[in-house]
């Protein structure tokens, strides 16, 4: 399992990685790994406003379906086009091809609600049964 | 306490997902579900099944007794001849689905794993003194080895001759030097065997199967590969498609059902049902919008509920979302215009089974 000290996690398994007020968003390699196979991605309108916690799109996995869940509140001011055609991206390269939406971060101060890296492994391990 | 079959180890080794099923551990997923479905569709793949439950019935009426207690015809079952059927409660219910298989001096019964406690009791509680019944499903191991390159792979492991062996029939023969019997049958649509024989020869079996079919790519094949095969044949999932609350007519497997043969447990219920007419039958569809249907979700005409799905899934095979599911009359004929409501409603279109037509299944 693949988890990189430079991003911040969610418990539902999403990555964030915060750079000038932009949020870049995907689902993790344990995520991508759990639900394997997936068929394709409902994402958010470019421009529509999102809420830390709050669903803003599916997975949609052969063997499950799964919220996409935001990991911090703002805009969405870009969707990752190429999953449309290409969803098994975020089976492949979970971290960079697979990225899934880019978000005007509203409020800075929620990245304190997300894990690091050392955090979210712990947390992965006691998802596991 | 859950159980291993004997192949526990070789899912280990082959980095098989394990999940517990039908009270066995068993792999979901090896390489990925849409590369297996790919790899039995194109040539060849093993697929543990035996969490299957195997039952023998003997005596000199187990062709009737076994006659009486499933809808289809035993008693015109030709010697080693194969069978798909079911049980019925008395209200027409299914207890389970089944195959029948006519061997020499007995007669097995294959069920599902889940059902595999719940069948027995059933069938012994329904038994006739003069025949015999044993469940020897703890003993036997099965593997299904499905695809067009099926019979190239067994090929090389017996001197029986498979091309002359039909479609559902089977043999009691030597594989590997072992006795066991086996049958061209399976449940993906595709050519291909299945093998039943002692959980002590698993492992000589697997790497015998495993070593034969190297040149055709064979590889192991997981549970969820094999409920998407089944699901683009319309072939029936126990619990999902079918239950103690459905009938095989309203399933569409009334082909399946012999009224004319004489009585059997739930016959009675099914006349009734067959001149009341069916007031819901089981239908394939398919997605007009990119979503996956799943079990439960509810099916519209209109504004109107008229269902529910069953199954759905991506089809590989296809390129297509598709699913199955109860639809009340008259909505259940073939283009009606549906939705399934999937976080919203989404267009659908009832279509003719199966939804895979070029399997190679003979």
């Amino acid at each position: 399992m693949n988890t990189p000290n430079n991003l911040k996690y969610t418990k539902s398994h999403e990555w964030i990685k915060i750079e000038n007020n932009t949020a870049i968003e995907g689902i993790t390699d344990f995520a991508q790994s759990e639900l394997s196979d997936i068929a394709f991605v409902e994402l958010p309108e470019v421009g529509s406003k999102v809420k830390q916690g709050e669903s803003m799109g599916t997975i949609e996995a052969v063997k499950a379906v799964s919220d996409l869940i935001a990991g911090v509140s703002g805009e969405v001011i870009e969707v990752n086009e190429m999953l449309k055609n290409a969803p098994d991206k975020i089976n492949t390269s979970p971290f960079g091809e697979g990225w899934i939406v880019k978000i005007k971060v509203s409020n800075p101060d929620e990245a304190k609600n997300l894990m690091d890296s050392a955090e979210y492994i712990k947390h992965c391990e006691n998802s596991h049964h | 306490m859950l159980k291993k079959t004997a192949f526990y180890d070789m899912h280990v080794q082959n980095k098989g997902k394990i999940v517990p099923f039908a009270g066995f551990e068993m792999p979901v997923q090896f390489k990925g579900v849409i590369d297996e479905i790919k790899r039995v569709r194109s040539t060849v793949g093993v697929f543990d099944v035996s969490h299957m439950g195997e039952f023998i019935v003997t005596g000199d009426r187990r062709k009737e007794f076994v006659d009486f207690i499933t809808t289809n015809s035993v008693m015109s079952l030709a010697d080693h001849q194969v069978q798909y059927s079911n049980f019925l409660y008395e209200n027409g219910g299914i207890v389970d689905d089944l195959l029948v298989y006519n061997l020499k001096d007995k007669i097995m019964l294959v069920v599902n794993a889940s059902n595999c406690d719940k069948d027995f009791d059933w069938v012994m509680k329904n038994k006739w003194d003069d025949v015999k019944v044993e469940n020897i499903s703890d003993r036997i191991s099965q593997l299904a080895v499905q695809g067009p390159s099926a019979e190239r792979v067994i090929k090389k492991l017996t001197d029986y001759p498979l091309d002359t062996m039909p479609f559902y029939y089977s043999a009691e023969t030597k594989v590997c030097g072992i006795d066991m019997v086996i049958s061209r049958t399976g449940y993906t649509g595709e050519d291909g065997f299945e093998l039943y024989f002692y959980n002590e020869n698993g492992k000589k079996m697997w790497e015998e199967i495993f070593k034969a079919g190297e040149e055709f790519n064979i590889e192991p094949i997981g549970l969820a590969a094999r409920d998407t095969l089944r699901l683009e044949m319309k072939y029936m999932l126990y619990g999902n498609d079918i239950s103690q609350d459905t009938t095989p007519l309203e399933a569409g497997t009334g082909w399946a059902v012999k009224m004319e043969k004489g009585d059997f447990i739930g016959r009675d219920a099914l006349i009734k049902q067959k001149e009341a007419g069916l007031t819901r039958k089981l239908v394939c569809f398919e997605m007009l919008e990119k979503a996956i249907p799943r079990h439960g979700y509810e099916i519209f005409v209109n504004d109107k509920k008229v269902g529910n799905v069953t199954s759905g899934n991506f089809s590989p095979s296809t390129d297509k979302y598709i699913g199955l599911g109860y639809v009340d009359a008259p909505f259940n004929k073939l283009g009606q215009d549906i939705f399934i409501d999937i976080r919203g409603k989404k267009k659908a279109v009832i279509v003719k089974s199966p939804f895979y037509k070029n399997g190679t299944h003979k």
